[in-house]
């Protein structure tokens, strides 16, 4: 009886992993390996191609940083408010998620990896919301944003 | 990466070596010293060092930016100055009075022989030698090129060295965590923070937020290059007596007092 009920025991084990290694292969070839649901930003071009983003986005912003912070070089187009702004995924209400939310732009990709990010500790992690018009700050250029993709491309050659 | 360095020197992983990121960088500047004109939103008050190349070329060690209060302007009771710099940082009080954040406060002083009271704003000096500086483990604290002392949050560890030794109570600790803090003037848990020259609208060209409110009721700061004989406010500071709180400490504040 008891040797009976430990066989199947063992043919349940087996075929559910035989199972799990079909599905996964399957699933990869059909391209279904979970990814993060990145949230698409709302001005048209990113200041460097998306891989170069992926790859590298945390030097960059660490050399913008340095930069700003302790030069008080401020490079436009290449600041941490920037990607926020950029980024910022609408809560629905008019205004925008913050960290707070996992459906906010670092966050989607930073749990997917299981990265954690200090950078809203003391950064806002969405846009001000709007005041005045006469507040709002100025456009950055598109000429700035080229020459900044260009660095950008430099720096991942 | 040391202080001085101005590229990152590899380190940060952008594989180019330091005149190459200078060569990026330059290539860049450009770009943003043409379009300089247009690249300011209406409204912002131009003052002559002002535009975007100068946001975008860094602080010139040629200045010291400095300020002067002419206390017997500073009318008693206003504190147009402290709400406008709470309005423009975001910070506010926390309920709890001992630990509140501080960037700048006024300040009732009374003679006890006369009896007679003056009031003035008191904020980061920005010390020419600045002790806060000088106690810092970390790097944290620092002067830039032109005078302005920041806290360098990325490398503050929140051991208040600095608030022991700053000789003028300047800084304050956050205590609290934060959520949308101003995107120009990051602030967090953890750190200690205090007056930043409103460093972010300086490299704009734009006045601090204390000056321009103050302007608008009695007018008693002034907000300029202090290493330029030329500027304005080096001009009242050479006709007429002012002073600096505590000059005897030889810390040299960069904020002058006038009929103290
Ligand atoms: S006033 Fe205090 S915080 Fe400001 S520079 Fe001087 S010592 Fe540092
Ligand atoms: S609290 Fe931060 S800025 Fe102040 S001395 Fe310590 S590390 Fe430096």
């Amino acid at each position: 009886m008891s040797e009976r009920s430990s066989l199947e025991r063992l043919i349940v084990v087996v075929s559910l992993l035989v199972m799990t290694v079909l599905a996964g292969i399957i699933g990869a070839h059909a391209g279904e390996v979970p990814l993060p649901t990145v949230p698409k930003a709302t001005a048209g071009s990113c200041v460097a191609p998306p891989d170069v983003m992926r790859r590298s986005h945390m030097s960059m912003l660490q050399h913008g940083r340095d930069l700003s912070v302790r030069q008080g070089e401020r490079v436009e187009g290449g600041r941490l408010t920037g990607c926020i702004d950029c980024h910022a995924v609408s809560d629905g209400k008019g205004g925008h998620e913050t960290v707070s939310s996992p459906q906010h732009f670092c966050r989607a990709c930073h749990d997917y990896a299981a990265v954690k990010v200090d950078c809203f500790e003391c950064h806002a992690s969405r846009p001000e919301p709007k005041v005045k018009a006469s507040d709002a700050t100025s456009e950055v250029p598109a000429s700035a944003l080229a020459a900044l993709a260009d660095y950008a491309e430099e720096v991942a050659r | 990466m040391t202080e001085g360095s101005q590229s990152c020197g590899g380190s940060c992983g952008c594989g180019s070596e330091a005149g190459k990121v200078d060569e990026g960088r330059r290539g860049f500047l450009a770009g943003a010293v043409a379009t300089g004109a247009t690249a300011l939103a209406p409204g912002v008050t131009l003052f002559a060092y002002g535009t975007a190349e100068a946001e975008a070329a860094g602080a010139d060690p040629k200045k010291r930016w400095g300020m002067l209060v002419d206390v017997s302007k500073c009318v008693d009771g206003c504190t147009g100055c402290v709400t406008a710099c709470q309005t423009e940082n975001g910070w506010k009080t926390t309920g709890k009075p001992a630990t509140d954040p501080q960037w700048i406060r006024k300040v009732t002083l009374r003679d006890p022989k006369s009896g007679a009271t003056r009031s003035a704003p008191v904020m980061c000096q920005h010390c020419a030698e600045p002790p806060c500086a000088d106690v810092c483990p970390t790097g944290a604290s620092f002067k830039r090129a032109d005078g302005i002392v920041l806290v360098d949050r990325h490398r503050c560890i929140g051991c208040r060295y600095c608030m022991m030794a700053c000789p003028y109570k300047a800084r304050s600790f956050v205590h609290e965590a934060l959520e949308d803090q101003k995107p120009h003037a990051p602030r967090g848990m953890g750190t200690v923070e205090g007056c930043t020259l409103c460093v972010h609208r300086v490299d704009k060209g734009v006045a601090p937020a204390c000056v321009e409110a103050c302007a608008k009721s009695g007018g008693a700061i002034m907000f300029g290059d202090i290493a330029d004989p030329k500027s304005e406010i080096s001009k009242v500071i050479a006709t007429y007596a002012t002073m600096q709180i505590r000059g005897d400490l030889g810390v040299d504040p960069g904020v002058r007092y006038r009929n103290l």
